[in-house]
């Protein structure tokens, strides 16, 4: 692991990766996206409403799994001090941040319809908001510790333990339908059991592999300008010096 | 101290810290159990019956063959269950389109003696997603497509 601590083997790694995951992730959460709005026929009960769910879930999933990928770096830049660990978790917060907004705005526009209301104080959605203000918090915090570490103030952990903190919010959004009685649906996917029929199945875990790919271009993409803008800086601050 | 038991240390306080803050949750969200809970089922309404006129929600599947309309035309009466107790409703308003028999509904409003009047209600989607062209329609879910394809 510690091979790619130095960042100039990551930048050439990350160099063409980067277009390799953009490019098949684009082509399959597109393709998936068409599938489910033009081709599968109406939900039973719903009826084309439940195109929604082919934005919505993967959306969900990556809004939890972009704050999983914050929590998991931070426990290594925490206990390994690994310097690449703090990037990349700075590198998942906005793409993660972006995520949990359009899952929280298409499951409105969804509810509306569907339920007979734009939003709910339930377990479920109640979570899931508060997980986009620890994006929030935390996008601002490691902002403020980046100019703090700039004006020489050294490198700060308070990021990596809130994100550490931070990540008791998972396990809750996924069991608060089970947990509580919630006027969002319990879980449709469980260990190897569906209750999405085929039809609808398919598009979403094709769509939900195509996002996961979006998703780990851009924080390719974020983790390199997050090291160019601390050269930048370095650079500066080098030439202030002298 | 060598750097090997810095990195110990380290990976041991944080497996202490992760330890302290999942029991931490877990005592939160089991304090939260009731608190957080949106609705109450028919049978917690029945077992424990809140003060005549208090604002609470009902959340249950709508008993088949209950649904009934007043001849006002705006008004509807039905009855949520749980499978253990039952209690009537009365709406008045437009229902939401997944209302249907059979079907989890939240009503917000109070009790009124043995009837839940309701001034919202809420349709609760299960988690099945299935196309309507499938063979293993129920009647009611048939009904329903007829209904919507008039």
């Amino acid at each position: 692991m510690h091979g790619f601590a130095n960042p100039a083997r990551f930048l050439r790694l990350a160099r063409w990766l980067t277009p390799l995951l953009l490019v098949p992730g684009l082509i399959l959460a597109l393709g998936a996206l068409a599938w489910g709005f033009f081709v599968v026929p109406p939900d039973r009960l719903m009826g084309d409403t439940v195109r929604i769910l082919f934005i919505h879930v993967p959306s969900a999933w990556l809004g939890m799994a972009g704050w999983s990928t914050i929590a998991i770096s931070s426990i290594v830049e925490l206990v390994w001090r690994h310097p690449l660990s703090g990037i990349a978790a700075r590198a998942a917060a906005v793409p993660g941040a972006v995520f949990t907004a359009i899952c929280l705005a298409t499951g409105s526009i969804w509810a509306r319809p569907t339920w007979g209301t734009w939003w709910v104080w339930d377990g479920r959605l109640t979570s899931f908001l508060v997980l986009l203000f620890l994006y929030f918090g935390y996008i601002a915090l490691a902002g403020a510790a980046q100019r703090d570490a700039a004006a020489g103030g050294g490198a700060s952990r308070v990021t990596a333990i809130f994100g550490l903190v931070g990540a008791i919010n998972i396990p809750i959004i996924n069991r608060s339908v089970v947990w509580w009685n919630s006027l969002h649906q319990p879980p449709s996917i469980t260990m190897g059991k569906s209750a999405i029929d085929g039809t609808f199945l398919w598009p979403l875990l094709i769509g939900a592999v195509g996002f996961s790919l979006v998703f780990g271009g851009v924080v390719l993409m974020r983790m390199r300008t997050l090291l160019a803008d601390i050269q930048a800086e370095a650079r500066l601050r080098r030439k202030a010096m002298a | 101290m060598s750097a090997i038991k810095a990195k110990h240390q380290r990976l041991v306080l944080l497996v202490i810290a992760l330890i302290a803050l999942i029991g931490a949750g877990l005592l939160a969200a089991w304090a939260l159990k009731n608190q957080a809970a949106y609705f109450y089922v028919p049978s917690d309404l029945v077992a424990h019956p809140p003060e005549a006129g208090r604002a609470v929600r009902l959340g249950g599947m709508v008993e088949k063959g209950s649904i009934s309309h007043a001849a006002d035309g705006v008004t509807v009466n039905f009855v949520v269950g749980d499978g253990k107790a039952r209690v009537p409703v009365r709406f008045t308003g437009i229902t939401p389109d997944l209302f249907v028999e059979g079907s989890g509904v939240v009503a917000e409003g109070r009790m009124e003696g043995q009837t839940f009047v309701a001034d919202n209600l809420l349709a609760k989607h299960d988690e099945k997603y299935v196309p309507r062209e499938m063979k293993d329609m129920t009647a009611q879910q048939a009904k329903q497509v007829v209904a919507e394809t008039k």
